[in-house]
């Protein structure tokens, strides 16, 4: 049998497919190989070059003498003042959205679809393009439009902000955590719900009283993820209210801000003295690879419990 | 048993679609207060389509659309004026599935009464301690009311969901299989149950489990592909069914 099988086609045929076949393995193989070296080499370099210039004095104390000396604590500051604003102006919205799409919506109802295409477009609009809108748009429509309200002869809420910043990257992660929420809301089993109605509760009430607490989790990863995202975000935020440096912490959301992304482009392109910035700007890349790890390792950790409880 | 009590609930040439699909053909019944009824019958015979269209959880299909009446006391529940959750509040539902909230047993149980607004803690502690030894559930967990109720044994929670179910003081109570996913002691305390409760409320049970139809109701009903074939006193049904198709099913010819 064996024989015949071998026999019907001739042995250069045979030998030519195995020779294309292990040239693909060690293709495919190679390329896997490559993402982890890039990887491991990125990591080692700026561990190996950021960590020993990572001190007590570097994350407390504001950078002095052109950014040569002294830390980066208003950009640690400035970035998680943003970062929090950001969610409490885009969770509750995109919870919402996510609760409009599951509980009330049509499944496939014009208008739902047209805000899954609007979730999905916002997905794909390049960060910088965030950024002009918010100019555009928070800035000059709204804060302008504040000033002009409350009758401001200089601009209070008309200019680059902290509350602008947040705001913009409210709208750019608002794809995460409506995309998070909404999974969350799908694993509440029907069950649940049906046994909420049929005791007399409203819509609402089940979902207030039985879905939401359900998902508590998922809406907790949804918040994470964006933060992770809002945190790495450089190009939006630079026309919208980061600066290179400041006298002192913003304490209004109408104030100005330093933030870390930002601060790294400033030290690297920005510096007099590029041999004296130079381990400012490693320990600076640490701090903030620190920092959006950590969130994405947590938001993932929470999720896959998530995934396995269901 | 042979006494009859007054009209519960009516239906009249009652239909259903899912779709384009019928699961209803002209359903007429009538069912009297204080007795237990049994809807049997093969699965995907209408049974559960006709229990869950008796509190509107139907409506939750977006494809559900019915004709004809549905009447508790002589007001038909598909009137445009019925409010649901009002008709949900006088119909309580005990499901096959019983999964209690991931809250704590006094929770549970309380969940129902705060649904309606304010009402004072000694009230519905009152009520709580009532629900559970109701549904016969008080003695054993009377201990542990803030406990989690996932904790409890399976038997348990469908006795918990019957006592959330009775809390909010229903007068029809609808049980859909309430004992396929329990062993055989948990369904006796159930059946047990069923037959006390019947004393305060309409009970409308649908199982699979012909016996057991023959141990709790006082009517049964056999359900086939849509049409409710035969309904009559359980001992009638059970001893000398008028149709052919009855005869075949419970003495499991068919099904």
């Amino acid at each position: 049998m064996i024989s015949i099988i071998s026999n019907r086609k001739s042995r250069p045929f045979v030998i030519r497919k195995k020779i294309l076949g292990a040239a693909i393995v060690s293709i495919t193989f190679l390329a896997a190989a490559m993402v982890i070296t890039i990887a491991l080499v990125m990591l080692g370099h700026f561990l190996i070059k950021g960590i020993p210039n990572i001190s007590w004095e570097f994350l407390s104390q504001a950078p002095r003498n052109n950014n040569t000396e002294g830390g980066i604590f208003p950009a640690i500051y400035g970035t998680t003042f943003l970062v929090l604003t950001m969610a409490l102006l885009g969770v509750p919205v995109g919870t919402a959205t996510a609760v409009y799409l599951t509980e009330y919506a049509k499944q496939n109802s014009l208008f739902a679809r047209s805000v899954r295409f609007g979730v999905n477009t916002l997905a794909g609009v390049p960060s910088i393009v965030f950024g002009l809108f918010g100019v555009g748009f928070f800035v000059h429509f709204i804060g302008s439009g504040i000033d002009g309200v409350l009758g401001n002869t200089s601009s209070v809420w008309g200019q680059p902000a902290l509350i602008w910043a947040a705001a913009t990257l409210a709208v750019l992660t608002l794809p995460v955590v409506i995309v998070s929420v909404e999974e969350a809301l799908r694993a509440v089993p029907r069950e649940l719900r049906e046994a909420s109605l049929a005791l007399g509760a409203t819509k609402w009430q089940t979902v207030w009283r039985i879905v939401l607490p359900n998902s508590m989790t998922g809406i907790l990863t949804g918040s994470i993820l964006a933060v992770g995202r809002g945190a790495g975000e450089v190009a939006p935020i630079i026309f919208v209210g980061a600066v290179y440096s400041l006298p002192e912490l913003p304490s209004k959301i109408t104030d100005q801000f330093m933030h870390l992304g930002y601060h790294l482009f400033v030290l690297a392109t920005q510096s007099p003295d590029v041999e004296a910035a130079m381990p400012k700007q490693y320990a600076t890349t640490i701090v903030l690879l620190m920092l959006t790890f950590i969130l994405n390792f947590t938001a993932t950790f929470i999720r896959s419990r998530i995934r396995n409880k269901k | 048993m042979a006494k009859d009590n007054p009209i519960k609930l009516r239906t009249e040439n009652f239909n259903v679609y899912y779709g384009s699909k019928r699961a209803l053909h002209n359903v007429s019944t009538e069912i009297q207060a204080n007795k237990v009824v049994a809807f049997i019958g093969p699965s995907g015979c209408g049974k559960s389509t006709f229990l869950r269209s008796m509190n509107r959880m139907n409506d939750l299909i977006d494809t559900f659309r019915s004709e004809g009446e549905i009447e508790i006391d002589g007001l038909n529940i598909y009137d445009k004026s019925v409010d649901v959750v009002q008709l949900r509040n006088r119909v309580g539902m005990v499901f096959q599935k019983s999964i209690p909230f991931p809250k704590s047993i006094y929770e549970n149980v309380a969940f129902g009464l705060r649904l309606a607004g304010k009402i004072s803690k000694s009230e519905i502690d009152g009520i709580i301690e009532q629900s559970l030894k109701r549904a016969a559930l008080w003695d054993e967990i009377k201990d542990r009311l803030n406990d989690s109720a996932m904790g409890l044994s399976g038997g348990q929670q469908q006795r918990l969901c019957i006592a959330r179910a009775i809390a909010v003081n229903p007068e029809i109570l609808l049980m859909d299989e309430p004992c396929s996913a329990l062993d055989p002691i948990s369904t006796a305390k159930v059946e047990e149950l069923i037959a006390e409760l019947k004393v305060d409320y309409t009970i409308v049970i649908v199982t699979h489990n012909m016996q057991q139809a023959a141990r709790v109701s006082d009517y049964t009903g056999f359900f086939y592909m849509g049409n409710m074939v035969e309904f009559d006193r359980t001992r009638t049904i059970f001893t000398s069914p008028s149709k052919k198709e009855t005869e075949d099913y419970i003495t499991g010819r068919f099904g």
